[in-house]
């Protein structure tokens, strides 16, 4: 049995049991970051902030929340925002989270697209990241479903019809998800366990994951450098703070990254207070009914530009293209063959192909919220073909890069 | 050595309870996911065909889902007369003919919005349109709307069994299985 002395304080006494300082060492006084790097680096900590506050949200939501289709639109729209203290609070917390959520996760892939943070050891980084964001887009769409109001229905409708693959006609695999022949009472009970349980468990994991996956390659800086942690650790250690690389996680690379969070969290509040209207669908304020369809079913603003390169296509091209969108940014580490990970500005033809990307993605998002008629159909169907066209050219165009 | 072979077997005895369990339980899981009985049997619906007007599209209710009745004036039966695709998918009862499918747009499930006055129905999701007997003439849907399974009972028509015309239409491919 291991050896156990009369504790000096309580701190010993933890000490001696769960090792806590060398915990605290570990994981945050000697987990090291550089110093060569921006704002952008903090919207990792900015995400799990947010998924916090989702996350607080949600338990008081649940305490009053009813999945059943007959007093779910009533238990959110009337018992929620008109009876419970400050129900309206939870309520606009939880929707603009999870909206704001995926602003903030576009910016953190697009920066980790730009300094090239998903190569040379860090694809694990970049493939778990991706893990979170299926994981977070399937608890989004469990979410949407559940105050059952139209959009709730009628996205759910088109969202498990995709599930049939076209041609394939999979329609007892499309009754299977839903437990009926139409989204009803067996669909609503099981994305709600899906959205309370089982999705933030993976979610739980996956961050995990992702934290674990950054700890033997560090992050990336700004300068693409490639920084040697265990010589800057040991200058920094040896007192030279001002001549190393490196600084500490915890307390002091934390402060900076609270002090993001902070301006962060103004703004969140700001929109929560007085914008919230932007999360809330003024369609899903009508409740499900399954003989009548809004004219307009798009979905969220964050799904949009995958939505819009299904849309300009037939049946079956179209849920092809959609599926290659879904993953094919899983592939950004292997398809990108050039062997340097610097920022893109410094990499030729590679930063035209992220700025082009960037903006094409921006054009199928605003094309998406558009009604598919003329003009609005044209830019969007070349905007996809751009799109498929970017990530078949990236292997091609990144082979040509010179070694800097 | 000895040892190491006989954890070895245990190992590998362990892995086939484990599997069989695994293999088992996912099975339990899956079936625990399929449409309850309940919502299997709710499956019939009776319609009295004498009740409907030319032209005026009405949406009855079928296992949760829309289905559009739509009894075919004289022209529109000499245009769909044309078009043997379009006539096929008539059923007839007495002397009229009518148009019934599943109201869900075959692209991705939305609801088409019928117009009277080009007698066609455009699906505002993504911009799918269909004619009077809901015969595609617009992608993205890939083929016209579903005929539910129908059988005719003199002047009624009972949605959800299969009668011989329904049979016929499923062998011709005029439909696929709803
Ligand atoms: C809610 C979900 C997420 C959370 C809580 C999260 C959290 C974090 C944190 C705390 C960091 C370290 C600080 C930083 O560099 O920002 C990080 C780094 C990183 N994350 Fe995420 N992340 C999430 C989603 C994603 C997604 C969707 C991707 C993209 C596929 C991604 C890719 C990366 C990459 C490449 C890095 C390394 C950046 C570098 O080395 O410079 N993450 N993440
Ligand atoms: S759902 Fe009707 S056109 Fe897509």
């Amino acid at each position: 049995m291991a050896h156990f002395e009369k504790a000096t304080s309580v701190h010993d006494w933890l000490n001696q049991r769960l090792a806590i300082d060398t915990v605290r060492r570990v994981m945050a006084t000697e987990y090291w970051i550089p110093k060569n790097i921006n704002f952008l680096w903090a919207m990792g900590m900015v995400l799990a902030v947010t998924f916090g506050l989702l996350l607080v949200s949600g338990i008081f939501l649940l305490m009053y929340y009813q999945p059943n289709v007959a007093t779910a639109f009533d238990s959110v729209n009337y018992t929620i925002m008109r009876e419970v203290e400050f129900g309206w609070l939870w309520r606009h917390v939880h929707g603009v989270a999870a909206s704001v959520v995926f602003l903030i996760i576009y910016i953190h892939m697009f920066t980790g697209i730009y300094y090239g943070s998903y190569k040379k050891g860090r694809e694990m980084i970049w493939i778990s990241g991706m893990l979170l964001f299926v994981a977070f887009s399937a608890e989004a769409f469990s979410g949407y479903m559940l105050p059952w109001g139209q959009m709730s229905y009628w996205a759910g409708m088109v969202i498990t019809n995709l599930f049939a693959g076209g041609s394939l006609h999979a329609d007892g695999l499309v009754e299977w998800i839903r437990g009926d022949y139409v989204p009803a009472q067996a669909f609503l009970t099981r994305f709600f366990m899906l959205h309370v349980l089982l999705i933030p468990l993976a979610i739980l994991g996956l961050i995990g994951l992702h934290f674990a996956a950054l700890r033997i390659p560090h992050v990336n800086n700004q300068d693409g450098e490639e920084i040697d942690f265990d010589a800057e650790a040991k200058k920094y250690l040896a007192g030279d703070k001002a001549g190393s690389k490196v600084i500490r996680f915890a307390n002091d690379f934390m402060a900076k990254d609270m002090m993001v969070v902070a301006f962060y969290l103004f703004f969140f509040f700001y929109l929560v207070f007085f914008h919230y209207d932007f999360a809330m669908d003024p369609v899903n304020f009508d409740p499900a009914d399954g003989l009548k369809t809004p004219a307009h079913i798009y979905p969220e603003w964050y799904f949009l530009w995958s939505y819009e390169i299904l849309r300009p296509f037939p049946t079956d091209p179209g849920l092809i293209a959609f599926a290659f969108a879904q993953v094919i940014f899983f592939l950004l580490p292997f398809l990108d063959r050039s062997p340097n990970a610097v920022p893109a500005n410094r990499r030729g033809l590679f930063k035209i192909w992220f700025w082009v990307m960037l903006v094409d993605m921006i054009v199928l998002t605003a094309m998406g919220k558009l009604p598919p008629e003329g003009i609005f159909s044209t830019i969007g169907l070349y905007a996809a073909i751009t799109f498929i066209a970017l990530w078949v050219v990236l292997p091609f165009i990144t082979k040509l890069e010179r070694k800097l | 050595m000895k040892n190491s072979s006989r954890r070895g077997f245990m190992g590998m005895a362990f892995g086939a309870v484990a599997g069989v369990g695994a293999v088992a339980s996912l099975y339990a899981m899956k079936r625990s996911w399929d449409p309850l009985p309940s919502v299997k049997a709710a499956g019939f619906t009776t319609l009295d065909m004498s009740a409907y007007k030319e032209n005026e599209l009405v949406t009855e209710k079928w296992r949760g889902k829309p289905i559009f009745v739509l009894k075919q004036s004289k022209e529109m039966l000499e245009k769909a007369k044309k078009n043997p695709k379009d006539l096929e998918r008539l059923i007839k009862i007495g002397d009229d003919h009518f148009m019934v499918a599943v109201g869900l747009c075959t692209h991705l499930g939305c609801i088409p919005g019928y117009n009277p006055d080009e007698e066609s129905f455009l699906c505002a999701c993504h911009g799918g349109m269909y004619d009077s007997t809901a015969l595609v003439t617009k992608a993205p849907p890939p083929r016209g709307l579903d005929i539910p399974p129908f059988k005719i009972d003199g002047n009624k028509l009972v949605l959800g069994e299969a009668g011989p015309e329904y049979k016929k239409m499923l062998e011709t491919g005029v439909t696929l299985k709803v």
